[in-house]
């Protein structure tokens, strides 16, 4: 027993290693302690545990995934550290494997996707004027899914290894004959669970969008924000089952022996790819397109003009949802199924730079004749804008196949997928935080600071990054541990990027407890001279969201509420408000799944039926629960809201 | 504000020609040593044109505008005009543009792409080189099944001829890149793929896997002699002569995973087992399997540090 | 919570705002489940031909069973229809006695579906015999384990049903089982004729 504790259930002989467990430990202590000594228990139960607010998930998900955002950003300069000292083996291939593993997958599936959910979990529903989304118990279903899969693949570092395939995770190495174990399992459940949360996500804000829009609004009146939303939910609710077939078959591969994607048996390794780029190429435009609609939103507050194009904004993101479908095998052209199949692959791939140049082109428009003022959120939209044009037009050489054979594999990919990844996605983030803290937070994040982190951030991004395009033309592969001499220089230059960009994000994080301890209180709803509905209400926002719904009567709905006069209060005309119950059964029922995943990953089928009899337990309590939620009185919606706005005039 | 982007901008500048002087030498794939890759060097160029003009457009309208349109105290409401919301003429030029752009790109590649497929015109008077390359965890196996030799880690070819590689692999996806000769393709276990590469220069290149195959995979490289005709020749009698015979059992130990010296043999694999059909998709596992269930430890090879 | 008014009249499950939005969130989930299992079909369709060692599916798949299988699915999503019906009549005992035989018409399914597994098992195709019957067993079973869990699914309701009758939250759920068993049969009628019929012709 103790002998299988030592040598395969925790990980051992590793200096690193020890460390992140001890300070787990002792984080794990402390928080519980705190709790404990402060009576917080109660209240983290009560506020959060159980909540079905959005405002609150979205919350939730934004402090995860900036938790994760760290864990990634360790693991990135890891890797840094290795590639500018790589004779010292700081790291062996095996430990380098494992962490650019974890990078990639907790970058994309656990940091960029719930950044962005949760933005759009807490604005959404705002900007179409509605008082929650269409189910909210799914919603925190979703939520808890996607921190107890984030905590199980997190915790393959120091219990049974971490998974060291990359992000792709290709068979057949990464299947069972070649490398069996249990790391890889913590891959595929762990996703296998967030994913399933996604998916859910992707209903619920379909359903939400199309069905709870205050009077008025009709599709072409919503705020971009929210046709991206509408527009990446649904290519989550069409690309993430195909994420869950593909996990599952691997899974069924490396647990009960089939022969999907294995040497043996005339499996079909190829498959595996195939399946991943379908869902993995949508997925890159899941995390970007929120980002549009972001920069869509904060150019046009900031440069103080309606959106440019607003109708060529919402059908090019359509044409791109379109088109992410068809072009997966430029990640494989390489793989050698002919000329005809890269030719139609490339030019559909081409084809998306156009949409997306439309979108570029109609960001300056929206700017052009405006007046531009340079806060936080604006500086981020703007860096965006170069930054991310390089990403682009590398996209497109990448996308000519002829050449692709020459770049496929190398340092030019990986500085093209950052320049989407990061100037759009992170810088996206970053953006659409700063723009909505106020709202969440009641007060603006310090501009100073905010300035301070965004120049570290952006400098530190181009010199990280754009010299990996000319390692890639020097033919260095990624992924790679060890390097040769004439690679070395830009490698350095690459490290003093990164270590600029730590510095931005420690600032960032920074200006988080400086704001909270020293920013100006909001004293009104509406921080920036906003557009849209979400600054219609009080801030803090009630839990209600509005008081009495607003009529909305064309684009821009707030401005035009402002230019009237009107407010989302109309005390002669309330009426008691309907809203849905806290539950623990998500936060339980996904501690269950906890549990069977556990199981599955080491194969302990007891543990892992024990987990899912305690999954189905849940849904069956769900099923016969028949609490519809509870009314909120005139006289409480009038005392809130007198409360809330009586500083307001 | 506008001296902040300026001296970010020349920031950026010194930090791109810095790159640029420093780097230049070594940028293999811009500097091919045969047709292939300089047919892929010419594509590339050409949309690093075309590419760079897009970014400069980008970056003067968007200078122009941020200066032009930035609030300043002294332009009060001056050119602002908040329902300013789309115009027809300027949304038309700017799909249109990038579509001719973007068809401009389009027929050069689908060119090459069909080009690539078939051995380079300029060496269509000879027939040629088959070599079969075959990876493993995490070495290469060259076989030239008409000269009836086998190298592992390294290859030799002869100039001004087409090498046509058939590529497989006997577990994990690999992929074949020697980048101052030309573009790669991936090996995979239980089927064959194509490549054809030449050297018009002779002359030692690098080679290697670039597609992630796990522990080793930083190691699994190889060089390529490229040398002309008769040399090549020559070489091949002597392997012919001196080299060993590969038996099965001796293939069957090269096979598990580890790393491997340069070696060469005077027959080849192929008698025993091809990787790139179907049934031999399977021969390393009934071999290896448990040598997998270990993290291995890698010893020699020919390791990147000693060269 | 609503942004549309309740209605008074038009069938019971339609009536609030909260139900036609359950609805229309059942029909999106039923759209990334076709997505779910032309996933699978395709997979299945790439290994087709992979057999191995293992027996081709011509030589095991037997018309008569699986008409049989088809003929108690299709039967039970024409009872599940008249439950439905029943439901709109008023009448809970109707919906009842038809919604019980419907799902014995599915644990009939399933019960086939189980001996028609063991019975390849004994003839040499399991899970991991070979890519195809890989891809067989999974897409099959797919489909089997959502007959399972829409039986339970149903069960559950039945008790409810009996406890409140027939409210708008009741026949809302039981509107949204109906659609889900309807979906099945339309996936099986897939398997039936690209896996079952051109198994046993090619
Ligand atoms: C103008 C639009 C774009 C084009 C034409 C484009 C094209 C490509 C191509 C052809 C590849 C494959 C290269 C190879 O593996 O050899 C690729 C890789 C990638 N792209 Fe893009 N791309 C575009 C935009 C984006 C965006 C917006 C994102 C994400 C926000 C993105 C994220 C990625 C990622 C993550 C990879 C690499 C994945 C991996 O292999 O690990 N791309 N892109
Ligand atoms: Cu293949
Ligand atoms: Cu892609």
């Amino acid at each position: 027993m103790l002998d299988f504790l030592l040598n395969e259930f925790l990980v051992t002989g590793d200096p690193l290693i020890y460390g992140a467990m001890v300070s787990m430990v002792l984080v794990s202590i402390a928080i519980v302690y705190v709790l404990t000594y402060f009576k917080k228990w109660g209240y983290l139960w009560r506020e959060w545990l159980t909540t079905v607010d959005h405002k609150k998930i979205g919350i939730m998900y934004i402090i995860a995934a900036i938790a994760m955002l760290f864990r990634g950003g360790v693991d990135a300069l890891l890797m840094r550290t290795q590639l500018t000292l790589p004779g010292m083996e700081f790291l062996n291939s095996q430990h380098y494997n494992e962490i650019f593993t974890t990078h990639g997958t907790i970058m994309i599936i656990f940091m960029a996707m719930p950044f962005l959910i949760g933005l759009m979990n807490f604005v959404v529903p705002l900007q179409i004027g509605a008082r929650d989304v269409a189910f909210p118990f799914l919603n925190a279903v979703s939520f808890w899914s996607f921190a107890i899969g984030a905590l199980l693949f997190n915790l393959s570092f120091v219990i049974g290894g971490s998974p060291d395939a990359g992000w792709t995770n290709y068979a057949p190495m990464a299947g069972p004959n070649l490398n069996p174990g249990p790391n890889i399992n913590y891959y595929l459940i762990g996703l296998q669970i967030s994913g399933i949360g996604t998916l859910a996500t992707g209903i619920n804000f379909l359903a939400t969008i199309l069905k709870m829009r205050a009077p008025g609004m009709t599709l072409m009146r919503m705020p971009i924000f929210t046709w991206s939303s509408l527009i990446t939910s649904l290519i989550i609710t069409f690309a993430f089952p195909i994420l869950t077939v593909a996990l599952a078959l691997m899974t069924i591969d490396r647990i009960f022996g089939s022969q999907f994607f294995t040497l043996t048996g005339d499996g079909m390794p190829m498959m595996w790819a195939n399946l991943f780029w379908l869902w993995g190429h949508p997925e890159v435009y899941i995390v970007i397109l929120p980002a549009f609609g972001i920069f869509s939103e904060v150019i046009s507050t900031f440069a103080r003009k309606q959106l440019f194009g607003y109708k060529a904004m919402v059908w090019s993101m359509v044409i791109i949802a379109g088109l992410s479908f068809v072009v997966w095998v430029h990640h494989f052209f390489t793989m050698g199924a002919g000329a005809g199949v890269n030719s139609f692959f490339s030019i559909t791939t081409m084809l998306i730079s156009v949409p997306t140049g439309v979108k570029i082109f109609n960001w300056l428009g929206t700017m052009y004749k405006g007046k531009i003022r340079f806060d936080t959120p604006m500086l981020w939209a703007l860096g965006f804008i170069p930054c991310f044009v390089l990403g682009g037009v590398t996209g497109v050489m990448l996308a000519m196949a002829a050449a692709d054979y020459q770049y496929h594999n190398t340092y030019f990919l990986v500085a093209h997928f950052h320049n989407v990844l990061i100037a759009g996605t992170v810088f996206g983030c970053f953006a659409g935080l700063t723009f909505w803290y106020p709202k969440m937070f009641g007060h603006k994040m310090n501009e100073t600071l905010g300035k301070i982190s965004f120049w570290f951030f952006l400098i530190g991004f181009n010199v990280c990054f754009l010299p990996m395009y000319f390692l890639g033309f020097a033919g260095m592969p990624r992924r790679t541990y060890s390097i040769e001499p004439e690679w070395m220089p830009l490698n350095v230059v690459s490290s003093v990027g990164a270590v600029l960009m730590a510095v931005g994000f420690a600032v960032f994080v920074y200006n988080i407890y400086y704001s909270f301890r020293y920013s100006p209180r909001e004293t009104q709803g509406d921080a920036w001279d906003g557009r849209a509905l979400e600054w219609a209400t009080t801030t803090p926002v009630p839990f209600y969201n509005f008081a009495t719904v607003p009529k909305v009567e064309g684009p821009e709905a707030y401005w035009l509420m402002k230019q009237k006069g009107k407010t989302t209060y109309d005390k002669n005309n309330l009426e008691p408000i309907h809203m849905p119950s806290d539950s623990g059964v998500p936060f339980i029922m996904m501690a269950f799944m906890f549990v069977a995943g556990f199981g599955l990953v080491w194969e302990w089928m007891i543990v892992a039926i024990a987990g899912l009899i305690g999954v189905l337990a849940c849904m069956f309590i769900r099923s016969f629960d028949y609490d519809h939620g509870f009314h909120v009185s005139v006289e409480e919606i009038k005392e809130t809201e007198e409360k809330a706005r009586r500083e307001e005039k | 504000m506008k001296y902040r982007w300026g001296k970010y901008v020349a920031l950026l500048a010194a930090a791109l020609l810095l790159m640029i002087g420093s780097g230049c030498s070594d940028m293999t794939v811009l500097d091919p040593k045969g047709p292939v890759g300089e047919s892929q060097r010419d594509l590339i160029v050409f949309s690093i044109i075309m590419m760079l003009f897009i970014v400069a457009v980008v970056m003067v309208a968007l200078t122009y505008i941020l200066v032009k349109f930035r609030e300043r105290p002294d332009r009060g409401d001056k050119d602002y005009d908040p329902d300013h919301e789309g115009n027809t003429k300027l949304e038309i030029i700017w799909t249109v543009v990038p579509l001719i752009i973007v068809t401009a790109l389009s027929v050069p590649t689908v060119i090459t792409i069909f080009q690539l497929e078939e051995p380079p015109e300029s060496s269509s008077d000879k027939e040629p080189l088959v070599v079969h390359a075959t990876a493993a965890d995490w070495k290469w196996f060259f076989s030239y099944p008409e000269q009836d030799i086998e190298t592992v880690n390294y290859l030799h070819i002869p100039t001004d001829r087409a090498i046509e590689f058939r590529l497989s692999s006997a577990d994990s996806m690999a992929s074949l890149w020697i980048p101052a000769l030309g573009g790669q393709k991936y090996n995979m276990a239980g089927m064959e793929t194509k490549l054809y590469l030449q050297a018009d220069e002779a002359g030692t290149y690098q080679g290697r896997n670039s597609n992630f195959t796990g522990t080793g995979f930083a190691e699994q490289t190889f060089d390529v002699h490229a040398e002309p005709a008769e040399e090549f020749e020559s070489w091949v009698e002597e392997t012919q002569q001196n080299a060993p015979e590969l038996t099965q059992s001796e293939y069957d130990k090269l096979l598990a995973p580890g790393l491997l010296e340069e070696m060469e043999f005077s027959s080849t694999h192929l008698e025993y087992v091809d990787h790139g059909e179907m049934d031999g998709s399977d021969y390393l596992i009934e071999r290896h399997q448990e040598a997998f269930e270990e993290l291995p430890h890698l010893e020699g090879g020919r390791g990147v540090g000693d060269e | 919570m609503s942004a549309e008014s309740d209605l008074t009249t038009g069938p019971l499950e339609y009536r609030s705002h909260e139900d036609r939005m359950t609805i229309l969130g059942f029909w999106i989930f039923l759209g990334a489940e076709i997505a779910l299992f032309s996933t699978l079909f395709a997979t299945y369709a790439v290994m087709f031909g992979r057999t191995a060692k293992a027996p081709s599916p011509a030589e095991l798949f037997e018309l008569p069973m699986v008409l049989i299988m088809t003929f108690l699915l299709l039967t039970s999503s024409f009872t599940c229809g008249i439950a439905i019906h029943e439901m709109r009549r008023g009448s809970l005992k109707g919906l009842l006695t038809w919604l019980a035989v419907t799902l014995l018409l599915g644990l009939g399914f399933l019960g086939f579906e189980i001996y028609e597994f063991v019975h390849y098992a004994h003839e040499g195709a399991t899970l991991p015999s070979s890519a195809f019957w890989s891809s067989f067993f999974v897409l099959t079973g797919t489909h089997g384990l959502h007959v399972l869990l829409g039986i339970s699914w149903a069960s559950l309701l039945i008790v409810q049903l009996r406890r409140r009758g027939l409210t708008q939250v009741t026949s809302r759920k039981m509107f949204v089982v109906g659609l889900y068993w309807h979906f099945l049969d339309v996936i099986w009628i897939f398997i039936f004729t690209s896996v079952y019929l051109i198994g046993m012709v090619v």
